[in-house]
């Protein structure tokens, strides 16, 4: 947005879709929280189109006609914490609690709502790893070993993050090195299902969100988001799918047993 | 056969692989226990079914079913979006370990076995769609009834 008119209810409308889309909204909830911010503010006419990398709104103001147009950038992490406040933000604007300034400042708060800390995601990638590895059949000692190659796995994706590697190569990477690491440790006398840390430890990289939110888009009608969801969703999972299997091959290759699954 | 010691233990630890997501998603942390809750049963559907039936496509169905169900009901009692239960809670479900033994067994050279794992991830993330589907599809009104506090 060049121009921010703070009392423009179209523009809040606009920043109140962007927050949503980009930590992980469906396209549904983007569209209808915006009618209903503009609704409540008695605007003209208001409509407005979203795809999972853009929103189009237009609306009129006062006999004028706006339009805005927003592009977000479609590698942003999920926050589900700013989804809930936003519509929370939004419960209480429909019942007319707020001015347009307000509902402005409040939004822009929601849109600084902080990351969790690095430290804390990588001791949450570590203990999912741990449990996943758990109940996908893992001994306790597996258990251990997925929960320090979660560590590593969270730790590279941070880097990755920072360094602001194309998430194709981050997700191959990220799961070579989840492969790695249950290889080497396996083979190092620690753990006894090499095929199950490995799953723990790439747990975090399997494709959920889009998964769910195709599912939710496609079941809304929305088709074009639903399907580049999908494709992120497939592409994702066949990264996965490359990076364990050139480690396993190499290791096959040079003549180290890989183990048998199940 | 799984215990019932086994059985409790494999909700636990359900319970905190959900709530490590949900730290990993910034849910907020007032709802870290209601969709750990939601992943836990979740799961423990998806054992109970699949113990009876030894089927993973169908145990991933019902297990959806509920845990889909479970989502809107909390999203309404508790006045968020269904998104924060609904992502958490089914990534038990999404078939990571298909993934892993798809690419094993392609990279082994055992095309038998990778078409045999491969269609059944392809099955189990149908059978999810599907659970979804079905459960978004009823009327609103329907958990809005069953909330405890339906009066507002």
């Amino acid at each position: 947005m060049i121009t921010e008119n703070e009392n423009s209810p179209l523009e809040l409308a606009v920043l109140a879709g962007r927050i949503l889309l980009s930590n992980g909204a469906e396209i549904f909830r983007v569209q209808e929280t915006m009618e209903r911010i503009a609704a409540s503010y008695h605007m003209d006419s208001f409509h407005v189109y979203a795809i999972s990398n853009g929103i189009f709104a237009c609306g009129t103001e006062n006999g004028i006609p706006h339009t805005a147009e927003i592009r977000h950038v479609p590698l942003a992490p999920v926050h589900l914490g700013r989804v809930a406040a936003v519509n929370q933000i939004s419960r209480e604007i429909a019942e007319g609690k707020h001015t347009i300034p307000e509902a402005f400042a409040l939004l822009k708060e929601i849109e600084k709502l902080p990351f969790t800390s690095g430290r804390i995601q990588i001791l949450a990638t570590g203990m999912g790893s741990a449990c996943f590895c758990y109940l996908f059949g893992g001994s306790p000692v597996d258990c251990v070993v997925s929960f320090f190659s979660g560590l590593l796995v969270c730790i590279f994706l941070l880097l990755a993050g920072k360094k602001k590697l194309s998430k194709i190569m981050t997700t191959i990477l990220a799961s070579a090195l989840a492969a790695f690491c249950g290889l080497v440790l396996y083979h190092a006398g620690i753990g006894h299902n090499m095929d199950r840390i490995i799953i723990g430890s790439i747990i975090p990289l399997v494709p959920g969100v889009p998964l769910t939110n195709s599912i939710r888009d496609f079941f809304n009608g929305d088709y074009i988001s639903g399907t580049i969801r999908l494709i992120d969703t497939l592409l994702i999972a066949t990264c996965i799918a490359l990076g364990v299997g050139f480690i396993l091959k190499a290791a096959s290759m040079m003549g180290i047993a890989v183990g048998v699954p199940l | 056969m799984i215990s019932p010691a086994d059985f409790v233990l494999q909700g636990i630890v359900a319970f905190f692989a959900t709530v490590s997501f949900a730290i990993l998603f910034h849910v907020p942390q007032k709802q870290y226990f209601w969709s750990g809750l939601t992943g836990s049963l979740g799961w423990l559907c998806y054992l109970a079914v699949n113990q009876s039936s030894s089927s993973v496509v169908m145990a991933s169905f019902a297990a959806t079913l509920l845990l889909t169900a479970l989502s809107r009901y909390f999203a309404v009692w508790r006045k968020t979006p269904i998104t924060i239960f609904l992502i958490c809670g089914i990534f038990p479900l999404v078939p990571g370990a298909g993934i892993y033994y798809t690419a094993y067994y392609f990279i082994m050279g055992d095309n038998t076995m990778a078409g045999i794992k491969g269609a059944e991830t392809l099955k189990i993330a149908a059978a999810i769609t599907l659970g979804i589907v079905i459960i978004l599809s009823l009327p609103y009104r329907l958990f809005h009834l069953l909330s405890p506090k339906s009066s507002k």
